[in-house]
């Protein structure tokens, strides 16, 4: 079978002249591309003057922290119940800044979807204003909420809000702005004023999507609220900043892997709940 | 021409009315149970998150305060020394904006091509061996699931300060968060080409690069497109634990009260944020209508 010989392939190139001609236009933009990309990062490290020298050393002080992180251990019991305290305060940081932000989002995604208001001005007043609340980290939401109400879970549950607020305003502005139009359409011809049509054309339609969306940024937000600690903004990102800077490498791992299971757990529990919400199918 | 309207008898029309509230009575003590439950684990978690009311109506004024008092002096009688007082760094934190989107973009193109290593062996459809995609699926949910800032703390001290453990951390983050969602593209192809290159003697290679490949690439491209919108503003805040960038000077201003610097380096980092998502959104759409007009 595999009679792919080199007179055989010269016959078929000369029958499909076309499959087998060099496209050297095209070629020419792939090594452009590529030469770009790799002139970028060269440029990149001048720039950043990377230490080569640092890098090999590192990476051996890097293996002896693993060697050290092994075995994880949290120490006594009495430091597994603060740790676990911590964690509480993470999973509660993430759950009042996702529930926070999509509540406080819902009305103003409305305003910012092009379907429901129509005036050309609100819209983009409030696109441009959600997407400077996105470009603001959760870290420095986190900086300023402390400056505000002082240090501990309850800026970190501010600074969540605030940073999701953006998020949600712009995902479900667009899921609203891509609704299917006819039930709206219904509702207005069968007498309904415009609050209507949003509220029994549009909503149902688009409530199980937001509903998904909340869910998935449930976990992420989890991952956030685990580091903005690091700021003084509660959780367990305070502890792990803290056992790394003493160089306390057990204890790492564990906070670690405590934080691992904790996101996987909720991972699955979102997943499941989005799954009950809207089907297999809607997920993707 | 008369027509007849179909209507059911008195007792199946009340029969079916019954029906209809029962099942309406339903759906509402459904929502209603949701409702509860939300609103008893928010109060749980009100209470383990130290929310406190009190605290936040007596203490809210100081944030539109804060914004109040980051906010540069400007009048129209002067109004071209105002800004260049406010923005009195801008070479510096130009420079330091350019090393951070350098750090975004070194981070996002290494952990792009480790993900693009991995994601193959993490697709059940082009590896057999069981084991393998279960370790590089774990290894990547690893290398995902530990926040990046976490990474970057750890690599400041083996690599000292600087840029390079910022680069890296992103390029760990990045290599996981991509490599999964590669991995799901790689896992949804068509069988049919993977197929063709296997029956007519492609080596395992040959299989992912004629036959995977090709069909991939552009999403390949646009996920770690939208990754590196995700990874400027990570890189913007690697300076919070010293990994270079912007995020050093961000930091010092907020904790040494120099407001106005606040404001200008917040608008900085809003505005290189809003620019490049722009800029990747249109890469994305003509990559995304490349491939539609080719099909």
């Amino acid at each position: 079978m595999s009679s792919f010989s080199f007179e055989n392939r010269a016959g078929i190139a000369e029958r499909y002249p076309d499959v087998f001609r060099t496209d050297w236009w095209q070629r020419g933009r792939i090594a452009i591309l590529v030469g770009g990309a790799v002139g970028l990062f060269l440029l990149g490290i001048v720039q950043l003057d990377i230490p080569f020298n640092r890098l090999s050393q590192g990476m051996v002080r890097l293996g002896e922290f693993v060697q050290l992180m092994l075995p994880p251990n949290p120490g006594s019991w009495a430091e597994v119940l603060k740790y676990l305290h911590a964690l509480g305060e993470t999973v509660s940081i993430a759950f009042l800044g996702t529930l926070g932000g999509a509540l406080l989002a819902l009305p103003v995604s409305l305003l910012a979807a092009r379907n429901v208001v129509a005036n050309r001005i609100i819209h983009v007043l409030t696109r441009r204003g959600l997407d400077t609340i996105r470009g603001v980290d959760t870290l420095i939401w986190a900086l300023i909420w402390v400056g505000v109400v002082g240090l501990g879970p309850f800026a970190g549950i501010l600074a969540v809000i605030c940073s999701d607020f953006g998020t949600f305003g712009k995902l479900f502005s667009e899921a609203i702005e891509v609704a299917d139009k006819n039930p709206a359409e219904g509702v207005r011809s069968s007498g309904g004023n415009h609050l209507h049509s949003v509220r029994f054309g549009l909503l149902p339609q688009v409530f199980p999507v937001l509903l998904s969306q909340v869910l998935y940024y449930f976990e992420s937000n989890t991952r956030s609220a685990t580091i903005i600690g690091i700021v003084g903004a509660g959780g367990i990102g305070l502890q792990l900043a803290e056992q790394i800077r003493v160089l306390e490498w057990q204890k790492v791992l564990f906070l670690i892997l405590l934080i691992l299971i904790t996101v996987s757990s909720i991972d699955w529990i979102s997943g499941k709940l989005r799954f009950a919400i809207i089907g297999r199918r809607a997920v993707a | 021409m008369r027509t007849a309207v179909p209507e059911f008898p008195e007792a199946r029309l009340r029969e079916l009315a019954d029906r209809y509230a029962a099942a309406i009575a339903a759906k509402r003590r459904r929502v209603w149970l949701g409702a509860a439950v939300l609103i008893a684990v928010a109060i749980a978690a009100g209470w383990m998150g130290e929310v406190s009311l009190g605290n936040f109506v007596e203490n809210f004024w100081r944030f539109p305060a804060y914004f109040i008092s980051i906010a540069p002096k400007f009048s129209f009688a002067t109004a071209w020394s105002d800004l260049a007082d406010w923005l009195w760094g801008l070479r510096r934190w130009a420079r330091l904006l350019g090393d951070t989107l350098l750090i975004a973009y070194m981070g996002t193109l290494s952990g792009a091509l480790c993900g693009f290593a991995l994601c193959f062996l993490a697709s059940a459809n082009l590896v057999k061996s069981g084991t393998t995609v279960f370790v590089t699926r774990r290894v990547l949910e690893f290398f995902r699931t530990v926040p990046e800032i976490v990474f970057a703390l750890i690599f400041v001290l083996a690599f000292g300060l600087g840029p390079l453990p910022g680069v890296l951390a992103i390029a760990i983050h990045t290599a996981g968060a991509l490599g999964k969602q590669f991995a799901e593209v790689v896992e949804n192809i068509d069988s049919k080409p993977v197929e063709g290159v296997a029956a007519s003697g492609g080596s395992w290679v040959q299989v992912v690069r004629f036959g995977a490949l090709p069909q991939v690439l552009s999403n390949f491209v646009s996920y770690a497109l939208l990754r590196f919108e995700i990874n400027v503003r990570g890189a913007a805040v690697m300076g919070f634990v010293g990994a270079g960038g912007i995020g050093q000077d961000l930091i010092e201003a907020v904790r040494k009260f120099y407001y106005t610097d606040v404001s200008a380096i917040l608008l900085l980092i809003v505005l290189t944020v809003m620019l490049i998502d722009f800029l990747t959104e249109q890469l994305r759409h003509r990559l995304l209508g490349l491939e539609g007009s080719t099909r």
